[in-house]
């Protein structure tokens, strides 16, 4: 079992907490995942590691509530348990060496992408962030990501904070404006990778994206977790989870994505229909 | 006076009309009186050929004398001597190439049932004498010297039990959440209850072996750290998880599984009662299965078993070829299943939206031996046909996962992936690590992985030993 230490709400739909997981938390690096299941029942989902304490042996992870297991856990509080909690799984991101970087989130995914710019300035690269968000009550990290990079780019789909619009736009801008770069990395929704990817592609900037479809075991036992990427089928949870955003077939991995919606959409009715039956009892 | 009846006592089965449609066992086990009437057709002839089928030497007809007098615990503790899940291999073990091929009275009539009396032995042990069996497993004494095994199938859980049984402190390391790897992971709830491998693994502790869940070696901890903690030998008992796909076009279409992930999702994580338990499952109304295996019988049952109408399976050779236990062969017919025989399949058709719609297969016959012994598929010309199907399961087999190997210096491996160790004594290319079952052999079977567990326990105290002095 599995401690939580800390947690914070960051906004709305989005929670963090800080995971007493000692072996964990030995290894993890920027980049890297764990998979979890929060009680008998439940299923096994893969979360990014958003942050580590070797000393104190946690790990921190971020999410945001999607379905009925990101519900759940977002019900947990400090000192409660979660019962398993495997990793760090995957690659580590490759960082060295690199002289300017932009570093791209959406969404949740500005979360995922903060270690990676936090490691990327410490090793003293340039760093630009740009990170989007929905509206401006979902802005999050926006104090943490500031103190990692030289330029940060806050971006609302619905202008209500920074600029209006997509981080594609804000990165297409850079690239008009003559800013290049040696690495690009973008994190969040598929269709937003897809689309930097896209951007970065003319420029040949090498652009690493972090894919998480679903997964069951996160070792390369079930096959679950299959991408194409330049032609050929590799599995996310060893492969990866980065990946050449250059190469991913996306429209594949999108489509893939939507497997289990139904299934989805049914365990958090059930779930919710169970809560409700609870509060009238 | 023996019972000379050439057939088996039969074993009491739930209808194939009724079992298709639940995850209950499918056999239901012998009572005292039919194990006697079985027992009693063993010969306990002079050259016991059933003792050298058996891959752990089970002492077969001294059990089995047991069983006739009506000594059940004392069959049971017989049994135990050498094999340490009779209850498992009782259900899985393929007896008809192993013990029961050899038995004197296969050549008039059916062998023995030996199988069939090993699992009534162990079943009527947990039922009626666990609790309160004045025998227990004895305890050696405490050598305070650690061992790791790495995986808890059943290749590692033999040999933690035989080690700590002669005093060693074993603690498993395992990948997943619960133990008993493919045991737990792979085979159904209707051929092996998991309550079933849940006891035999208690058993296992209660010898002293402590299992740490959610351990990936080679990501969580390494080899070599393993050695830092004071671990003094190794055993690699990580199976063979790696799923192969066919390479075929639409492979990576919505609707195509892996036997792996689909019987993970069925069996480990529950998906049969989804929405109690949160894991899904897609299951439509026609499903092909490629292979013949075990594996493919376990995936096309279970989806038949989820309300798939139709289920096929596709495979590219005869029946003689099939590599899956007989009786599972003959269940799944029973069931319903259909046998697409000398077909191989091209390409996985998909609708615009990429999902499975068909699979487009074409016709075999069979030529020369292979290097296999078996005689080769070849595709016969123009015979190009579509099986329309909703999801394709590939069961077309596993191979070692290249976790370790990839993790560890020095660890010689077979280009395919299999450990190489030493056949005498399970030991690899690095000095203090053995290693058996399907992660030296590839995907074999669990009471090889047994046998392989419990020679690499020996030479670990013969090492350790050795080294002591
Ligand atoms: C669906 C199916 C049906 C089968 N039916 C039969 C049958 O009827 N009869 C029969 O005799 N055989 C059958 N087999 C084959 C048999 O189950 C295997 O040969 C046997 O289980 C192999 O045992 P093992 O201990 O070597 O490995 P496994 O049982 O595969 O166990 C390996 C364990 O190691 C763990 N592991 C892997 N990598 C790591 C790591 N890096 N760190 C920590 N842990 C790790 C795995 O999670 C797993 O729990 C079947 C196999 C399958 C898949
Ligand atoms: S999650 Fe199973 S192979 Fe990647």
């Amino acid at each position: 079992m599995y401690r939580i230490v800390r947690k914070k709400v960051l906004n709305p739909t989005v929670k963090l907490i800080e995971v007493e997981a000692p072996y964990v938390a030995r290894k993890a690096e920027p980049g890297q995942f764990i998979i979890l299941r929060v009680n008998e029942k439940g299923e096994r989902i893969p979360l990014t590691v958003a942050d580590f304490d070797r000393e104190k042996g946690t790990v921190t992870i971020i999410f945001q509530k999607v379905g009925k297991t990101t519900k759940l856990l977002g019900t947990l509080e400090e000192g409660d348990l979660i019962l398993d909690f495997v990793g760090p799984l995957g690659k580590p991101t490759h960082l060295e060496g690199v002289k300017k970087a932009v570093v791209i989130g959406g969404g949740l995914g500005t979360a995922i992408a903060y270690p990676q710019a936090k490691k990327l300035y410490s090793l003293g690269a340039e760093v630009d962030i740009i990170a989007g968000f929905r509206n401006k009550d979902l802005i999050i990290l926006e104090e943490e990501l500031a103190k990692v990079c030289h330029r940060l780019f806050i971006t609302t789909d619905d202008g209500s904070n920074g600029t209006k619009g997509f981080v594609s736009d804000i990165l297409k801008e850079l690239l008009d404006q003559g800013n290049r770069y040696d690495l690009a990395i973008a994190i969040g929704p598929l269709v937003m990778m897809k689309v930097v990817s896209n951007l970065t592609r003319p420029y040949g900037i090498k652009t690493i994206v972090s894919m998480n479809p679903i997964m069951i075991d996160g070792t390369g036992m079930c096959g679950g977790c299959r991408i194409t990427v330049g032609g050929t089928t590799k599995f996310a949870c060893v492969d990866g989870p980065d990946f050449d955003g250059h190469q991913v077939d996306f429209d594949e991995a999108i489509r893939r994505q939507s497997m289990y919606r139904e299934e989805e959409k049914r365990s958090m009715e059930e779930h919710e229909c169970k809560l409700g039956g609870g509060n009238n009892a | 006076m023996p019972n000379m009846s050439p057939n088996k006592v039969r074993m009491p089965e739930q209808e194939p009309e009724l079992r298709n449609k639940n995850f209950n066992e499918v056999a239901l086990g012998y009572t005292e009186q039919m194990a006697m009437e079985e027992a009693q057709r063993c010969l306990n002839c002079v050259n016991r050929p059933c003792v050298a089928g058996c891959p752990v030497n089970v002492q077969i007809p001294d059990f089995i004398k047991l069983i006739a007098e009506g000594k059940f615990e004392e069959a049971y503790w017989k049994i135990r001597e050498t094999n340490n899940l009779p209850a498992i291999c009782g259900r899985v073990c393929p007896q008809e190439t192993q013990c029961e091929k050899v038995c004197i009275r296969a050549r008039r009539g059916e062998p023995v049932g030996i199988g069939r009396l090993e699992r009534f032995a162990a079943d009527w042990y947990m039922a009626n004498a666990k609790e309160n069996s004045g025998k227990a497993d004895g305890k050696a004494e405490k050598k305070n010297r650690k061992v790791a095994v790495i995986g808890s199938g059943p290749a590692g859980l033999t040999c933690a039990a035989d080690l700590a049984r002669v005093g060693y402190s074993v603690t498993i390391f395992e990948a997943f959440h619960d133990a008993g790897g493919v045991l737990i992971y792979g085979i159904p709830e209707f051929r092996l209850p998991k309550e079933i491998v849940r006891e035999e693994v208690d058993t296992i502790k209660k010898l002293g072996v402590e299992i740490k869940t959610n351990m990936v070696i080679g990501k969580t901890l390494t080899l070599d750290e393993l050695r830092k903690e004071g671990y003094e030998a190794i055993f690699i008992g990580t199976g063979a998880g790696l799923p192969s796909f066919l390479g075929i076009p639409g492979e990576n279409l919505n609707g195509v599984y892996s036997a792996n992930e689909f019987l993970t999702r069925v069996n480990l994580m529950k998906a049969y009662r989804f929405p109690e338990y949160d894991t899904p499952i897609k299951v439509g109304r026609r499903v092909a299965v490629i292979g013949a295996g075990n594996v493919a019988m376990d995936a096309a049952r279970c989806a038949k078993r989820l309300g798939a109408e139709k289920v096929c399976i596709v495979y590219r050779r005869s029946e003689a070829e099939m590599p899956a236990r007989q009786e599972e062969v003959h269940h799944a017919k029973e069931e319903g299943i259909e046998f697409k025989l000398l077909t191989n399949p091209i390409r996985v058709l998909g609708t615009d939206n990429g999902w499975v719609k068909g699979l487009k297969c074409i016709e075999m016959e069979l030529g020369e031996p292979d290097s296999s012994g078996r005689r080769r598929p070849i595709a016969k010309a123009g015979t190009e046909h579509v099986i329309d199907v909703d999801n394709v399961i590939v069961a077309i087999g596993q191979t070692p996962n290249p976790l370790i190997a990839s993790t560890t210096a020095g660890l010689e491996t077979q280009k395919w992936g299999g450990i190489i160790v030493d056949e005498e004594t399970c030991a690899t290319s690095l000095e203090g690590v053995f290693a058996g079952g399907d992660a030296v052999t590839g995907a074999a079977t669990v009471i090889l992985a047994m046998g392989a567990g419990k020679k690499a326990a020996a030479s670990i105290d013969k090492y350790l030993s050795q080294k002591a002095d």
